[in-house]
């Protein structure tokens, strides 16, 4: 029996079969109509609360990843603002040590260029000439009346000429001392440039050391944000990191451009070495030599950073006493160098193998050569570049570093807002399912409407019978 | 611990060994001239084709150029073969050899040979292409693909050409073929049925501008 056949009710009139189904299944729907309602919120609230607790943990999950990236962040941050610290303080002392540590000898060399100058002054100071006894003698002479005495005359003449001789004798006197105070004053003149000079070096370091001593303020101050977990040193440290992290990015960007050109240098002549044609796996044996080579020597280049301290990609390195981490310095840097030369004759017979190529082709398609310019100019840069770039390549240890710090945070902050994406996801689809539950009861209603508009009709009616009746109770009180 | 490193060069000689790729990636080329009577005046557009292969082949390719006569399934008629080197520079020379070589053999040629033994010279070119070991073979015939046999030769069996792509160059039309195309196409059609029937792949370019499409899938 199928379908059909249970719906044919009346057979050979489908139209009144129709009719019947629907009246029975109206009638179905209405008596279901209760359980049917709470069927369905079950299951939207089911599903809404399954979405629920799905959007919460992973919520959760989100919370904790941006937790856990907020520690990484303080800690890190904390680490490079203690040996930013550290730099300044070494800077400070250096400063110090190199222009304070001298300040006792400039001190004492001040001191006595002050005794010095003290001594000159005194020395030069202008001591007036103790009146000579004779300047009396004269004095009473010329209180004497002469009265036109002869002999009186003559005396006065020869005291007149003695007192002008003394004054000349002590004139000359005056102008000698005065003359040897001048060259006292003069001999002190170094004694102040020096003395000024010395206090402007003083005051040139201390000025120096204010501007450290207020970079350092502005370090600590960072630092001590950081240390105290506030969400503005959060920030700052993410912002830090984005930046970071898109810079090395852009640098490591051309640095494989680099390197994509080193290995055009030398990917035709390791062909000569290794073989043309043979292959591993579905590459070139000499596309691969090539590539090794430069992988080579990007790992001695980060040996080389790590061994030089500029970059602690490798703590074993860094750790590593200070004999031993120089003689890595010499090793890597002997390979590094050793490379460099052997890419540079590659790149040489790269050039000999091109042209001898361009040579076979033009013979091949039987074109006269055209005149070609015979210059060494292209060899010589191929060679130059092939012995740059692995130099080049070496520093790709500091970008490295940096895009891996960075990445950490970078790939944290977007675990936590892919996590939060997805916690809007599954609310909003709980959120759905709850108002599909509601939209399905309100259909059901809607298919069931013939029999509840009924029930509503009678239920008013009863509503209105009942009123009617109460009301004629109060008016025949009344 | 002595026995524990020296598993260390073991695992490295198993891991290379392992990644080591068996499938050969070289190509084997031999090429068929048609050197009988009503050909032989193309020999100089072979030449252009010739020089474009050499340009195109790599070190470690194979190429051999052999002529179509009246018994062609014979060594003797092989014009010049070369596995070229592994070494670039190594390989120009055998290049310049090569083309020297069959410079030579086209100044040769004065009169053409009176029957054409296809049949043969494919026979020829499978045995030196599975000699070679190439990864890919191709066999090109460079003649208007009108066989005529000496009388006694016996050349209506299957060839064996599994593995190889045949491609006919600059099939020309005979001067029968202009008065019945059929016949032209009754020709191709056979040759492209005991090819295919052989395992073979082919292909037929009579555009010779379209030389890429030669070593072209």
């Amino acid at each position: 029996m199928s379908l059909a056949d249970l719906f044919n009710t009346l057979p050979g009139s489908p139209v009144a079969s129709a009719i019947v189904g629907l009246v029975v299944a109206v009638v179905v729907l209405y008596l279901a109509r209760t359980p049917a309602h709470k069927a369905l919120y079950s299951l939207s609230h089911g599903i809404q609360e399954g979405f629920r607790l799905m959007a919460e943990a992973v919520l959760r999950g989100a919370e904790s990843v941006g937790r856990r990236n907020k520690e990484v962040l303080m800690s890190s941050g904390a680490e490079a603002a203690e040996k930013v610290i550290e730099r300044e303080f070494e800077r400070m002392e250096a400063v110090i040590k190199r222009d304070l540590g001298a300040y006792p000898s400039i001190h004492r060399s001040m001191a006595d260029l002050v005794t010095r100058i003290d001594e000159d002054y005194k020395e030069s100071a202008e001591v007036p000439p103790p009146p000579p006894d004779w300047v009396k003698a004269v004095d009473s002479l010329a209180k004497l009346e002469s009265r036109g005495d002869h002999w009186l005359g003559n005396i006065l003449t020869e005291v007149h000429k003695t007192a002008v001789t003394q004054h000349k004798k002590v004139m000359e006197e005056y102008r000698n001392a005065l003359g040897a105070r001048h060259a006292l004053l003069e001999k002190m003149r170094p004694h102040w440039r020096k003395l000024s000079q010395a206090l402007d070096h003083v005051g040139k370091s201390m000025t120096g050391l204010q501007e450290r001593a207020k970079v350092i303020d502005a370090h600590v101050a960072k630092y001590e944000e950081i240390r105290n977990n506030t969400d503005k040193a959060a920030r700052n440290l993410t912002s830090s990191a984005m930046t970071q992290f898109f810079i090395s990015a852009l640098v490591l960007l051309i640095a494989i451009g680099g390197a994509m050109i080193n290995f055009n240098l030398i990917a035709l002549p390791m062909s000569e070495m290794v073989g043309g044609g043979s292959y591993i796996g579905s590459y070139r044996t000499s596309d691969i030599a090539a590539l090794v080579i430069i992988l080579v020597e990007l790992a001695m280049g980060l040996y080389l950073m790590e061994s030089l301290r500029i970059t602690r990609l490798f703590p074993i390195i860094g750790q590593m006493d200070d004999k031993m981490r120089i003689r890595m310095i010499w090793v890597t840097f002997t390979i590094l160098l050793v490379l460099a030369g052997v890419e540079s004759a590659l790149a040489f017979m790269r050039d000999r193998i091109a042209a001898d190529m361009q040579a076979l082709r033009q013979t091949l398609a039987q074109v006269e050569s055209p005149h070609t310019f015979n210059s060494w100019i292209p060899t010589i840069g191929q060679m130059v570049m092939g012995f740059i770039l692995p130099f080049a390549l070496a520093f790709v240890a500091i970008p490295l570093e940096s895009f891996i710090q960075s990445s950490r945070t970078v790939l944290g902050e977007a675990t936590a807002a892919i996590l939060r994406g997805m916690a809007f996801v599954f609310r909003l689809l709980g959120d759905i399912s709850k108002y599909a539950g509601e939209f399905l009861v309100n259909l059901y209603d809607l298919l069931a409407f013939p029999l509840l508009w009924v029930e509503n009709w009678m239920r008013h009616r009863k509503e209105h019978m009942d009123m009617d009746e109460s009301e004629t109770i109060i008016s025949e009180e009344v | 611990m002595k026995k524990r490193l020296s598993l260390i060069p073991i695992c490295l000689v198993l891991i290379v060994g392992g990644c080591a790729d068996t499938t050969s990636h070289s190509k084997g080329v031999y090429m068929l001239l048609d050197s009988s009577g009503t050909y032989s005046n193309e020999l100089t557009g072979a030449q252009s084709i010739i020089n474009y292969l050499l340009g195109t082949l790599e070190p470690g390719d194979s190429f051999g150029i052999a002529k179509i006569d009246s018994a062609s399934f014979s060594e003797k008629d092989i014009i010049a073969k070369m596995t070229f080197d592994k070494r670039p520079s190594v390989t120009n020379k055998q290049k310049r050899l090569f083309k020297q070589k069959v410079e030579d053999f086209v100044r040769s040629v004065t009169k053409g040979s009176a029957y054409t033994d296809i049949t043969g010279g494919i026979l020829q070119a499978s045995e030196y292409l599975n000699e070679t070991g190439a990864g890919k073979k191709y066999i090109l015939i460079f003649s208007d693909l009108k066989e005529d046999l000496k009388k006694g030769h016996i050349r209506d069996f299957g060839i064996l050409v599994s593995g190889c792509d045949v491609v006919a160059l600059n099939v020309t039309k005979l001067r029968s073929d202009n008065i019945d195309p059929r016949e032209y196409y009754d020709r191709v059609e056979k040759w492209k049925a005991r090819v295919e029937a052989g395992g073979g792949n082919w292909r037929m370019i009579n555009d010779l501008g379209r030389l890429d499409a030669i070593l072209g899938s």
